[in-house]
């Protein structure tokens, strides 16, 4: 907290480079987030995108380079409750026995005692998360009954429940219903107001362009990172999918 | 065999338990049972039913050294359990060899290993034992091991029981909040070789693998909660084994070939009839009748 380098900053990643047994995930990536800031992070499948996710959250070590989070380690930060991971709908065992009330209680798990007792403050952010993703109607439902954006919210609701202060969303917007998106979008409006600091993957370049103050554009390392009207640019975006056009991608810019 | 006894329910049920040997097996094989059963539940939404054969085939040498070193068996099962498991991490990180590759040929070396240990040590180990299980001839130290094993894992898994759902469901998530994956991942571990051993007992080291998911695999077809699941599987498995004892003891059946054989019997049940999952759905053929 003395750091004053790193103060202004809630998330300082400095030339962070990731490998899995030799094999080269991400290297030298920078990212400086401040707080109430959204972040858009674009690129191709295998670009590193979920690797970033991981070294961030601590669930994968980096090689080298360095993490801050509030001017401290992402130990410190885990400890803490700083960050709130949702996962990508295709990454979570859908069929899992557990309902919607217990994937939002584990996100208090962390500042729970060793046998997990939820406390009266604990059941109360708990319903109060589960009411904010509208999902009320669902306490008890097995998750694999939900649809696609009921999932996708109640992943949500375990993040507002754990009381981060950091957001990071693997493609939020993928495969979701229209009510879902609609209510994700106004939810990132309310997070950025309560001054909450969101990194978020997406495929979906008009997302990034409604909502996203800056853009980290990845393949492997950065390959340009700024305020989004400045950074967005289609040569910026070929180059980070390797050469194929934006319009190719994403259909002509109206 | 006293055939003419045969004819009613109670003798069925009551003249065996005029037998020390029976009453002791009975109990020891529930307490087995109920441990195998508990962590079913996690080995099965975990995915390691592959990793609990490797386990539980890899104890065999550990249990022969054991032996032969007048040490407890558990002792050295639970070495070389959690052994057999650090080797096959190391040869998957360092090889390029498949993972399940990697395993199979572990456990099988291990496996081997003991079945060449027992030919050159002899002594007083019995191999159809340890291979098939004999409840009904364990012995008192054999008794206070397992009680106090099975006491181990319960404790262990009870007071770690929702961590170690949530590192089954979202590893991830665990590590983000501050919770330490390393050490659920090898409490699992530890967990699994112990069941192993204990479990060794009932059925032996060829079938201890079903004990370790058959009832959890039963569970999961019936319930969407995963309290309701420990349970269903707890409970499976103690009805099979005690099906097994009686039935072994009044068809003269290989003992821990009839548990298994009832767990069997009970998961193909559920997954004819499971209300939700089975493929008739119970309760959609009841609606019918309405």
């Amino acid at each position: 907290m003395e750091t004053i380098n790193y103060q202004n900053f809630r998330v300082e990643a400095e030339n962070i480079c990731v490998d899995y047994n030799g094999k080269v995930a991400l290297y030298d990536a920078n990212l400086r987030l401040q707080p109430g800031q959204i972040c858009g992070l674009v690129g191709m499948n295998g670009a590193g995108k979920t690797t970033f996710f991981n070294a961030l959250t601590g669930f994968v070590n980096i090689s080298k380079g360095k993490i801050r989070i509030n001017g401290e380690s992402v130990r410190s930060a885990q400890k803490d409750q700083t960050i709130a991971y949702v996962p990508q709908n295709e990454g979570i065992d859908s069929q899992f026995p557990i309902s919607v009330w217990d994937v939002v209680m584990m996100g208090r798990y962390g500042s729970m005692n060793i046998f997990r007792c939820p406390r009266e403050s604990d059941v109360q952010a708990v319903k109060d998360a589960i009411d904010r993703v509208d999902l009320t109607d669902h306490l008890s439902t097995p998750i694999g009954n939900l649809s696609g954006g009921q999932r996708k919210r109640t992943f949500l609701a375990r993040a507002i429940a754990q009381r981060a202060s950091i957001l990071l969303l693997d493609e939020p917007f993928s495969g979701v219903d229209i009510r879902t998106e609609k209510l994700i979008s106004q939810l990132f409006i309310q997070f950025k107001n309560e001054g909450k600091t969101i990194l978020l993957s997406t495929h979906d370049m008009i997302h990034v362009r409604e909502f996203c103050d800056l853009v980290l554009l990845i393949n492997k390392t950065v390959v340009a990172y700024g305020e989004t009207s400045e950074v967005f640019t289609p040569e910026n975006i070929t180059t980070t999918f390797g050469g194929i056009s934006p319009d190719f991608l994403f259909g002509p810019e109206s | 065999m006293e055939l003419c006894s045969f004819l009613t329910l109670d003798s069925f049920i009551t003249d065996p338990l005029t037998h020390g040997f029976m009453r002791k097996a009975l109990l020891m094989s529930s307490l087995v049972a109920a441990v195998c059963g508990f962590l079913s539940s996690y080995l099965t939404l975990k995915g390691w039913a592959l990793m609990g054969d490797a386990v539980s085939h890899s104890v065999m040498p550990g249990v022969v050294v054991a032996y032969a070193l007048g040490l407890p068996f558990s002792l050295g099962a639970f070495i070389f359990g959690v052994g057999s498991v650090a080797l096959i991490g190391f040869i998957k990180q360092k090889s390029r060899v498949k993972e399940d590759t990697v395993i199979g040929l572990v456990f099988t070396g291990f496996f081997a290993l003991g079945i060449v240990l027992v030919s050159k040590i002899k002594s007083n180990i019995d191999l159809h034992s340890i291979l098939f299980g004999s409840p009904l001839g364990i012995s008192l130290s054999d008794v206070k091991q397992t009680i106090f094993i099975s006491l181990l894992v319960v404790i262990l898994l009870s007071i770690f029981r929702k961590d170690l759902m949530l590192y089954c469901f979202d590893p991830r998530h665990a590590k983000t909040v501050g919770i330490n994956v390393f050490f659920l991942h090898y409490l699992l571990l530890t967990c699994l070789s112990l069941a192993a051993v204990v479990g060794l007992q009932s059925v032996g080291i060829i079938l201890v693998v079903a004990m370790l998911i058959t009832p959890g695999a039963t569970a999961y077809l019936l319930t969407d909660k995963f309290d309701n699941m420990t349970v269903i599987s707890v409970l499976s498995a103690i009805i099979s084994s005690l099906i097994g004892i009686y039935v072994s003891f009044w068809f003269d059946l290989e003992t821990g070939g009839s548990i298994v054989l009832a767990q069997t019997f009970i998961f193909l049940f559920a997954f004819l009839f499971a209300p939700r999952y089975g493929i008739f759905k119970l309760k959609k053929l009841f609606a019918g009748y309405k």
